[in-house]
């Protein structure tokens, strides 16, 4: 065995393909958990653009949602923390600081999205304005407060810890590394696996789901048959916002402890693309999510523990930024290669304008 | 559309303009005044929170100080100016795309990839007399931001990509492309941070004061250029068209995927002139840290001017005015530069709720600002190209 590998290893140029293979096996199971926390902004963020698009609403305003919930989240756990931040429970780490922190992030994504909802579907703007009209708020607002902030130099709020599972769980062989994968999560890693399976139910096998669809594909048909497309819009973006304010939630408060300026780093967009290779479906994008931080996770374990041997010159001849960029480089090819075969909603981003009653 | 009107008989030209003016101008004077409003609120609201001694008057002080750091002196007006022009390069950019109902958010990193472009060319022929360095140099750059244009614009006629996420992408490739290059084969060998060359007699020569350089008239004569292109040639018309109603360009036998990269080509090129203007006007040679907000500035400046070429200068005179002033106002008023973008934010939102506004203060007869480009969100995913 160990020769066959050795001979596989040295063939030249192909060997590399070989040496890289070696390497992921090695890897992915130790970083698995990683992969997955940094899917979570992706998923969550592509969750909401499910909801809005699925009614026919673009949000191009995830970006920014997530940025002001990530920063609200940080900026309450803070203030709330000297009084509120003792541990209630050994569980996550849970603080009553950090779960009205956590409330209140939602709560801003809630009152953004409804900021979009309006925009978009009782002012009919173009909605790809009105989002980008979020995202430049968005970073404005949170680069300003957060400056003003810093200059007191605020202590932290601290931050949701990670689940441990037994460990007699995680050395299992073979299926050991995927429940550490979604087990030694915090809640909000933890809870995206629930929302994806009860969405992607909900979604197509309930009456909100078929509605939903119906108003995404043909507004004026569903109208017709007595729904209420403005409200079915109105209450999908609202709703949508939960999952951007969990994304934003996930970065500040669970991901890390603190905020930085801009940090969510075009993650919003990110998500974005994994809900089009994703089918506009929940499960879809999350597996698109998690293809993309895995190549995220990847490369930071290369910069981290670089495979030794010829693998390790090549990668190491290669400039760092690479690895920066991999994620965005990513997102690019897949998004080409894959969007000319995806079909979005047919009413996806077109406003609807109710026929004056006769 | 101003430009629409170009085409009537003289007489009734003026007639409009007279008429129309206030139609035009009421709206995004209307939108600036409230953002300044807005931005007062959140300066008082941000006193409170950090629970300072409590000054009522702030907020005139910080418009006073962004006033004077905008146009107090000489020398602060040309700042001004010089602030100013990338933005009208970059307002082209965006705007032009979104004539042809593409929406352009990747002219930031069209603009870092064009400034990269000038550098690497112009230390190349720093040593070369001005009249060859300088041609070569914003060629380079040019170029190096229309290949950035030409990707997302290629990308969404074979594949439908849409260009809104792929230039997103490409904006923070070109972070990444820069630092690498900064900090690899273009950097200052024994230097102890990433620096590279200075542009020598690359860089703009200065005409104004202290830093007035050229590249504030090329800005002017581009926005010329680019009004002559749109309503003048056969390549603006067929832009306009495709912008306006891709069904009907396609039905008279534009071809819209050649359209598609040619303009986002265009916009890139002019978003890469951006860059040249700040590489070789301003800072002469390029750090790892290199980059201004040029590129988002842009789309605000587009939106203002309801992408008219005419609109682009007084709008990005305001921004960069903004931008300009801002760090006085900083260091007097102890104000976040941040606030800029606050403001800017807030003017955008009140013209994309122009029906509302118009609706409360019983305006009438004037356009949506913001309708002249209805058409973005239509091309979502792989549909409507073609």
């Amino acid at each position: 065995m160990d020769q066959l590998i050795t001979a596989l290893y040295s063939i030249p140029l192909l060997g590399l393909v070989f040496q890289m293979a070696g390497y992921l096996i090695a890897i992915v199971p130790p970083i698995s958990p990683i992969i997955l926390r940094s899917a979570t902004p992706i998923a969550f963020g592509a969750l909401c653009g499910v909801m809005c698009e699925r009614s026919g609403v673009v949000n191009i305003g995830i970006e920014g949602t997530m940025l002001a919930s990530a920063f609200t989240g940080w900026v309450v756990g803070v203030a709330l923390a000297p009084t509120l931040g003792t541990p209630a429970t050994e569980l996550f780490g849970l603080t009553p600081a950090l779960v009205i922190a956590l409330i209140a992030a939602i709560g801003v994504a809630l009152a953004i999205s409804a900021l979009h909802a309006w925009l978009s579907i009782s002012v009919r703007a173009d909605q790809i304005i009105s989002g980008t009209i979020i995202n430049i708020a968005a970073f404005g607002v949170t680069g300003y407060l957060n400056s003003i902030i810093a200059k007191s130099s605020p202590t932290s709020a601290g931050a949701f810890s990670a689940f441990q599972p037994p460990t007699a769980l995680t050395d299992l062989p073979v299926v050991g590394w995927l429940i550490g994968m979604f087990f030694a999560q915090g809640p909000i890693s933890m809870s995206l696996i629930v929302f994806v399976i009860a969405l992607q139910i909900l979604l197509f096998r309930s009456r909100w789901g078929l509605r939903t669809r119906a108003v995404g594909e043909h507004p004026k048909a569903a109208e017709t048959v007595g729904i209420d497309v403005i409200l079915v819009r109105y209450r999908n973006v609202i709703a949508g916002g939960l999952f951007a304010g969990l994304a934003g939630a996930s970065l500040a408060m669970e991901a890390t402890n603190s905020f930085q300026a801009g940090m969510t780093a075009g993650r919003g967009f990110i998500a974005l693309a994994a809900m089009i290779v994703g089918r506009w479906t929940p499960v879809g994008s999350l597996l698109a999510a998690l293809l993309f931080s895995s190549f995220l996770a990847i490369g930071q374990a290369l910069s981290f523990a670089p495979p030794s041997g010829q693998l390790g010159d090549v990668l190491s001849s290669l400039p760092s930024q690479l690895y920066d960029a991999l994620p965005y480089i990513v997102t690019i090819i897949i998004l080409a290669g894959v969007v000319g075969r995806t079909r979005p909603p047919a009413a996806d981003g077109q406003p609807y304008e109710r026929e004056a009653a006769t | 559309m101003t430009g629409a009107s170009t085409g009537a008989s003289t007489g009734s030209r003026i007639r409009d303009v007279t008429g129309t003016v206030w139609a035009i101008i009421a709206l995004p004077l209307i939108a600036i005044l409230l953002a300044f409003g807005v931005g007062a609120v959140i300066i008082l609201g941000s006193e409170l929170l950090v629970g300072e001694p409590f000054d009522p008057l702030l907020p005139l002080t910080a418009y006073a100080a962004l006033l004077q750091g905008a146009f107090g002196s000489f020398d602060a007006i040309v700042d001004t100016l010089v602030a100013t022009s990338p933005l009208v390069f970059g307002g082209l950019a965006v705007a032009i795309a979104f004539k042809a109902g593409l929406f352009n958010i990747g002219a930031q990193g069209q603009f870092l990839m064009g400034a990269l472009a000038a550098v690497a060319a112009g230390v190349a022929v720093s040593g070369q007399p001005p009249y060859i360095a300088i041609p070569i140099a914003v060629v380079a750059g040019v170029l190096g931001g229309a290949a950035t244009g030409f990707l997302p614009g290629f990308l969404k006629a074979v594949s439908g990509a849409h260009e809104v996420v792929t230039t997103i992408m490409l904006n923070y490739i070109a972070i990444s492309v820069l630092a690498a290059l900064v900090s690899g084969p273009l950097k200052v060998p024994g230097s102890p941070s990433p620096v590279t060359y200075d542009v020598g007699n690359a860089g703009y020569p200065v005409v104004i004061g202290r830093d007035g350089h050229i590249g504030i008239f090329l800005a002017v004569i581009a926005v010329f250029v680019i009004r002559w292109l749109l309503y003048r040639t056969t390549l603006g018309f067929e832009i306009r068209t495709a912008g306006a109603n891709p069904d009907a360009a396609a039905y008279a036998g534009m071809r819209p995927r050649r359209l598609i990269v040619l303009t986002m080509v265009l916009a890139g090129g002019l978003a890469g002139f951006a860059g040249v203007d700040v590489a070789l006007g301003l800072t002469h040679q390029m750090t790892s840290s290199f980059g201004t907000t040029v590129g988002f500035d842009a789309i605000a400046v587009a939106l203002l001017a309801r992408s008219e070429p005419i609109g682009i200068l007084p709008a990005a005179l305001l921004f960069g005015a903004m931008r300009s002033g801002a760090s006085l106002m900083q260091i007097k008023a102890g104000i976040p530069v941040e606030l800029v973008d606050v403001i800017q934010a807030t003017i955008l939102l009140v013209l994309v709720a122009t029906p509302v506004i118009r609706r409360v203060l019983h305006l009438r007869g004037t356009q949506n600002p913001l309708a002249t480009s209805p058409t973005i969100s239509r091309s979502y995913g792989s549909e409507s190209v073609l």
